[in-house]
């Protein structure tokens, strides 16, 4: 039932619509590097390597029905980054969109929060629908009439145009990190927001650009002595003092800001015990959280490392209530995966609306669905070859060793160029977003 | 396993963990086509190179220098495809070299 939000596996993801290029060339700022919709769902909106912001919008079919097909168009596109060099450190720095984060919406324009390397800045989308028409001292096309030819007088109506939506810079949070910004998050206040980079995060208020707090410093004063760098922060959905970061230890640490201005103390510590008989060179690499996200509900937070997915109750530290492998048949592969680098790759999670089901990306274009509910797991694909209007996704499965079953697939064959690390879920309804390369996938419920 | 572990039996142990662990075997080979992987002390290379993302240039001439290499790439290809364009050739907006790539538009809002 639309609406409900829920079952990874009583649901059947089709094909819904597919956004970018077919070629194989992909340019680099091609790349998608962050997708993520609004509070209704109504928006989606996607970054990419090239500093550009591309906002697509829900237009539902037949409004009648209960069970509809919505279909998501371009709305508005935009450049949000500029590359930029630092002079003092001489340093580029990348015009690559890192996240977006969308403002709940008070009046008819949207905002949205868009960051790369180093600058937070804050869009304002809105639509403009009529214009003035009969002016007195102008023509239609702008051009100056002469003076001297004016013998009347008509006062100038708005008159209804093509919708047109604009984009425009209302603040730009700059100067604030030395290291890379890696998260924004707002706040459930509405009026500030957090950004973390590698060793601090930062609070700002949505109207100040020339201030920010420092809320989180983990620099140590020696260098030399550095272990682990702040890898996702996340503001709690409703307790407007709560956050979360987490580290490239595998380690979760909530904050209460009115235990103290700056919380390098934590008021939680989220780790799960290891049995050091089992560490390896690997561990601490694989261990590294990508993502955090709380739960719509605000009770859960879920974590994603290069292997797995764990669910943590914010009641309890020791360990997490929940891990689901996302690819375990990789382990056996961590050398290869370590020359080549892919071992680094940053996988995000998100949540469906009632919390029931998660979802985060692998190889091959593969992406898992794990139902908390029923206990179950889904792989889906997302490919050109699946890509027949409505056409019902097939479950997919890989063969970690040993003889290989007809419809699966060896990990040897897998691309690892395809990785799908961006994806997101609407906030209501069974309509998935999923990030390829250069891709966009949205996938719906099917619809009977 | 038991607390008193003697040499031989220690052996054993590492012989099974690579069995039973793929995670050690792959350690295992990483370590023997890297040997000197992990013996550098110092808060690890892999956290300081992270910090460090972002092409360093030597000063602001050093990057200057290196994006006019970059459009110098692009100019031979673009007079190739005009053959007509010779010195006496008014250059025209079409016949310029492509301005940079993040200029156009994304190709999602096609």
């Amino acid at each position: 039932m639309a609406g409900a939000g829920g079952g990874g596996n009583d649901v059947q993801w089709c094909f819904s619509q597919v956004k970018g290029a077919i070629d194989d060339d992909v340019a680099e700022a091609d790349i998608i590097s962050t997708v993520e919709f609004n509070h209704s769902g109504e928006l989606l909106a996607t970054g990419d390597k090239g500093g550009r912001v591309v906002i697509f919008q829900q237009e539902i079919e037949n409004k009648s029905q209960q069970q509809c097909r919505s279909e998501y168009n371009v709305y508005s596109t935009f450049q949000s980054h500029e590359p930029e060099f630092d002079y003092l450190k001489s340093l580029e720095i990348e015009e690559k969109i890192n996240k977006i984060r969308w403002l709940p919406q008070k009046n008819a324009a949207q905002f949205l929060l868009s960051t790369n390397d180093k600058t937070i800045k804050l869009w304002k989308i809105s639509e403009r629908d009529k214009r003035p028409e009969g002016y007195n001292l102008k023509e239609e096309d702008g051009r100056y009439r002469d003076a001297a030819t004016i013998t009347t007088l008509q006062v100038p109506v708005f008159r209804p145009m093509d919708l047109m939506v604009e984009a425009s810079p209302r603040r730009v949070f700059a100067n604030g990190h030395t290291y890379h910004i890696n998260s924004i998050s707002v706040n459930s206040d509405n009026e500030t927001y957090l950004s973390a980079d590698d060793l601090r995060i930062n609070m700002w208020h949505l109207e100040i650009t020339d201030r920010s707090f420092n809320i989180v410093d983990i620099k140590p004063a020696n260098m030399e002595e550095l272990t682990e760098v702040i890898t996702a922060a996340e503001f709690h959905p409703h307790q407007c003092n709560t956050f979360v970061y987490s580290s490239s230890k595998g380690t979760i640490r909530l904050c209460d800001m009115r235990a103290s201005a700056l919380c390098d103390k934590h008021s939680k510590l989220f780790e799960e015990p290891e049995d050091p008989s089992n560490r390896s060179f690997f561990s601490e690499i694989i261990s590294s959280i990508s993502d955090v996200k709380f739960s719509h509900n605000g009770r859960y937070m879920m974590t994603r490392d290069y292997l797995s997915v764990k669910i943590w109750d914010l009641n309890m530290e020791n360990r997490p209530v929940e891990t689901y492998q996302v690819h375990e048949y990789l382990r056996s592969k961590l050398c290869s995966l370590y020359e080549n680098d892919c071992i680094f790759d940053k996988f995000e999670c998100c949540w469906n609306g009632n919390d029931s089901v998660v979802m985060t990306g692998s190889y091959n274009n593969f992406f898992r669905m794990l139902d908390r509910s029923q206990r179950r797991d889904v792989t889906l694909e997302a490919s050109r070859e699946s890509c027949k209007p409505r056409q019902v996704l097939k479950p997919r499965r890989v063969c970690a060793g040993g003889k290989r079953k007809k419809d699966e697939i060896s990990v040897d064959s897998l691309d690892f160029n395809k990785k799908i690390l961006h994806t997101a879920w609407h906030p209501q309804e069974n309509i998935i977003a999923v990030a390829t390369t250069n891709n966009l996938y949205i996938f719906q419920e099917k619809v009977n | 396993m038991s607390g008193g572990v003697e040499a031989s039996t220690e052996e054993q142990q590492e012989m099974q963990d690579a069995v039973v662990s793929p995670e050690k075997t792959e350690e295992a080979k990483l370590k023997a086509r890297y040997p000197h992987l992990g013996t550098k002390p110092g808060g690890s290379d892999l956290l300081r190179k992270r910090l460090q993302k972002g092409q360093k240039y030597f000063d602001s001439g050093d990057y200057n220098m290196a994006k006019a290499k970059m459009k110098n790439k692009q100019l031979p290809t673009a007079a190739a495809e005009k053959t007509e364009i010779t010195g006496d050739h008014i250059p025209t907006p079409q016949d310029l070299p492509q301005r940079k790539q993040s200029l156009v538009a994304s190709k999602l809002a096609v």
